[in-house]
């Protein structure tokens, strides 16, 4: 069962959906850590709720399914826990900028060692195309048919505020690319969060305008934090400007940790600590 | 006096909850038993603060209407508790600040000068001033202020000493032999339970009355090596919690009711997913922000019911240390036996209160390894079994997927839609239900007290337990507390009140929570006694209003 990466859960995202080329970029990275030694089950996939969450049923490696917006949270539990664990999140921009949005600039600010993957399409799809933090101003859903006024918000630009240690953004229409942004964001020791530029073929299907004005940046040095600002600026999630891929930024920085994880503590320093304290009160 | 109650009471800020706990202390070298409660608003400085410290013969878990020994520190206290002094009682004042024609006047403020000491070692002088006013020999209130001060210990038995020589109006206690416990508060037992029962993370955000559990494990985590910390929020709390739980690590998180509330999704999630999860919910008064401080029982039904949707779970609500150390533990422990959430209730007056208990009491139950370490067949996280429990095991697991699922999911942990698996896997998980009733029902699930032949039965839960215990001791009634509330020891309970012609109910609510819970299985209640001010009754008006009642 362990040998195929695909399970034989059926496939319900819809025709030319985004997630199909995320979807492969992972199953590509985990045989690329498979053939430099790193077993799978090694590997957790943490998902919120929403399409991108599929990924949990589809993909044959151990998961956590969560709750929406949650993800992020539960996968610092995991990575408190187990430190030599390599933990993936799958999320969905309503998912973790909207219900989640905490967990997310936390998870950045702490540089909690796991790798996020947003699948942003920028609308709620499972829901039926309601307007999510990152849709374009003006975008009319279900939920909002009268009032669109609200900007976008810009996630690259928020986590550097947070103190992310690695942003990026994909596109799945670049599939090479964006598999080596994952496999990067997995190697990237702390937190990595690559936004990926997702089509939604039913509710938003931004082909045409990714297509035209996406680029790879020649001369940008991911080290350089204002540099890292400017570009996040180009585009600020409306529907014009320039809209940079690859690593944003990259810094190294101690990753979060909390007292000792389970595996190497001793119950006997628990008892002993009991038995002195009640020893101590007599 | 063959028992002693003394209020102390200052400014917060003060220091009044160390200087109780010290008084405390005095008592149970005298061969007391000792309970105090502790009473303060949410505020950091100035305020009104009081502990109530009774001493006794036998164990005690509730305070008196009236105080034999008042120690004001500020002339606040002496306003405020004077009238509740019996006759004879005797008043200790600061004479620097509070004027008083009745009472030994000591002047704590110029003692403290006179040593150099800091504002707060009035205390000190206090403490010195009662022990004097008990009759205690010098060295021994000395040997006792050496052991709980460990900073400026040399200028604190200065100042005790001066006070010590200056008190000359005695009320005297005699010491009546070793003493006969340590004493430990609600927060410190529940900690300690759960460390003996193996824990290995505590995650947290600070909410009265609970964190003083969340402050304890963290300053001892060094030297337990347990991963203690505190989060963005209550949500972030749980989930980090359970995520700790899928990978292995035994995981507790402590809180309040509005905390609660946050986690309750998620809680529905321990259920759906089967992680094991042990939450301690200190209640305090409701609804909403209620009074921070003050204590309530009114989270019973909130605690059955929270999270959406029919999932199993334990729900134990202890009474005092003794018990809070046991049951943190079994909570612990049978939470990891039946992949179920379990929850703690304690409330203001035990998580904050300090009982003595027998050292010998408090025996640790080592825990015993539940996990999945070699895969033998394909392995199915949510594989049905004969009691619906499934094979638990954590990653890495060579050669196992092993996939957790909020959603409906069949054995492997795939998620489904279809009628049959969403029913099978419903029926698995609430297999464990009567297996978790053996489980309890073998854990002595009531606590029964007083005269066990008497018809008169008063049943309480919580920190009423041990106020209920004296009152029925003291009125010839039977006493009867569920410590396992759900599920509900409807055998246990049908069988303590076989008898009864008269059943009374004390409660911290107004509507009787517990009370529904006993006739829903089929047990009257003929007087409910609800209690929602926020303080615990005394023993005196309890014992007063079921006198008037039968």
């Amino acid at each position: 069962m362990t040998q195929q990466l695909i399970t034989d859960a059926q496939n319900t995202w819809c025709p030319g959906c985004g997630n199909f080329a995320i979807q492969h970029a992972i199953k590509d990275v985990i045989l690329r850590l498979e053939s430099e030694g790193i077993p799978r089950e090694m590997i957790v996939l943490v998902a919120g709720i929403g399409c991108h969450a599929k990924m949990a049923d589809y993909l044959n490696i151990n998961s956590l399914y969560t709750l929406h917006g949650r993800a992020v949270s539960f996968a610092t539990g995991i990575c408190m826990t187990n430190p030599d664990l390599h933990v993936i999140c799958c999320l969905g921009d309503g998912d973790t900028y909207a219900e989640g949005i905490a967990h997310l600039l936390f998870a950045a600010k702490r540089n909690v060692n796991m790798t996020v993957l947003v699948h942003n399409n920028r609308v709620y799809g499972l829901t039926g195309g309601q307007v999510t933090p990152t849709s374009p101003t003006g975008y009319h859903g279900k939920s909002n048919p009268y009032e669109s006024t609200e900007i976008s918000f810009n996630p690259l630009s928020l986590l550097l505020s947070a103190g992310c240690s690695f942003v990026a953004r994909g596109y799945t229409q670049r599939q090479k690319e964006l598999t080596e942004l994952i496999y990067a964001g997995i190697k990237h020791s702390g937190f990595s969060c690559i936004d990926i530029l997702q089509i939604c073929a039913t509710f938003m299907n931004k082909t045409k305008e990714y297509d035209e004005q996406t680029y790879i940046p020649d001369d940008h040095d991911p080290e350089d934090f204002d540099a890292a600002c400017r570009l996040v600026r180009e585009y600020p999630y409306t529907t014009s400007g320039k809209i940079a891929l690859g690593v944003v930024y990259r810094e190294k920085r101690e990753v979060f940790h909390v007292g000792t994880p389970y595996k190497q503590q001793e119950y006997s320093n628990t008892e002993l600590f009991v038995r002195r304290f009640i020893d101590g009160r007599r | 006096m063959n028992e002693c109650s003394v209020l102390i009471g200052g400014k917060a800020g003060d220091g009044i909850n160390v200087a109780g706990q010290i008084i405390a202390r005095i008592f149970t070298s005298l061969g007391y038993y000792v309970y105090m409660y502790y009473d303060y608003p949410s505020l950091i400085r100035g305020g009104h603060n009081f502990s109530m410290i009774r001493a006794c013969t036998h164990p005690v878990g509730a305070y008196r209407s009236e105080i034999d020994i008042l120690l004001a520190m500020d002339p606040t206290t002496l306003r405020r508790h004077q009238t509740k002094c019996k006759p004879d009682a005797l008043i200790i004042y600061n004479s620097d600040t509070v004027q008083s024609d009745t009472g030994s006047g000591v002047p704590l403020k110029t003692i403290v000068e006179q040593n150099k000491g800091l504002a707060i070692m009035e205390n000190t002088a206090m403490i010195g001033a009662l022990a004097s006013a008990l009759g205690m020999e010098w060295d021994a209130i000395a040997s006792i202020i050496t052991h709980e001060m460990r900073k400026s210990t040399e200028k604190n038995l200065d100042i005790a000493r001066a006070a010590f020589q200056l008190q000359a109006e005695k009320k005297e206690l005699r010491r009546i032999g070793e003493s006969p416990g340590i004493l430990i508060s609600g927060n410190e037992a529940v900690s300690l339970g759960l460390l003996s029962a193996g824990l290995n993370g505590y995650i947290a955000y600070p909410m009265s009355p609970s964190s003083g559990i969340l402050h304890f494990l963290a300053a001892s985590s060094h030297e337990t090596g347990i991963q203690v910390f505190h989060p963005e929020s209550e949500i972030a709390v749980i989930t980090i919690a359970e995520g700790m739980a899928y990978a292995g690590a035994k995981a507790a998180v402590g809180t309040s009711g509005g905390g609660f509330c946050l986690m309750t999704e998620a809680l529905s999630m321990a259920g759906m997913a089967e992680i094991p999860l042990t939450v301690i919910l200190a209640q305090r008064s409701g609804p909403s922000t209620g009074t921070p401080t003050y204590t309530a029982q009114s989270d019973l039904h909130f605690a059955i019911h929270a999270g959406h949707g029919d999932f199993p779970r334990f729900v134990f609500a202890p009474g005092d240390s003794q018990q809070a150390f046991e049951w943190a533990g079994h909570a612990l422990s049978l939470s990891w036996q039946f992949q179920v959430p379990s929850i703690l209730m304690t409330d203001k007056t035990l998580a904050e209160g300090l009982y003595t208990v027998p050292p010998e009491f408090l025996q640790a139950h080592p825990p015993d390894s539940v996990l999945v370490t070699e895969v033998r067949e394909e392995y199915r996280r949510y594989q049905d079994t004969d009691d619906g429990i499934s094979p638990y095991a954590s990653p890495p697991l060579s050669g196992a997927v092993i996939k957790g699922n909020s959603k409906s999911h069949d054995e492997r942990g795939m998620s489904v839609d279809e009628a049959a698996p969403i029913s099978a896997m419903t029926l698995k998980q609430m297999k464990k239900i009567r297996f978790m009733e053996e489980a309890v029902s073998q854990l002595n699930p009531v606590h029964i007290s007083g005269n066990a032949d008497s018809d008169v039965c008063l049943i309480s839960w919580g920190s009423n337990a041990p106020l209920c215990r004296e009152a029925a001791q003291t009125l010839g009634i039977k006493s009867i507390q569920p410590i396992v509330i759900h599920p509900f020891p409807e055998q246990e309970m049908h069988a303590a009140v076989k008898d009864s012609a008269m059943t009374f109910l004390l409660e911290d609510n107004y509507s009787g929570q517990l009370a529904d819970i006993c006739e829903a299985h089929g047990i009257s209640i003929n007087i409910r006694l609800p209690r929602f001010d926020g303080r615990p009754c005394t023993i005196d008006q309890l014992i007063e209003n079921l006198r008037g009642a039968y």
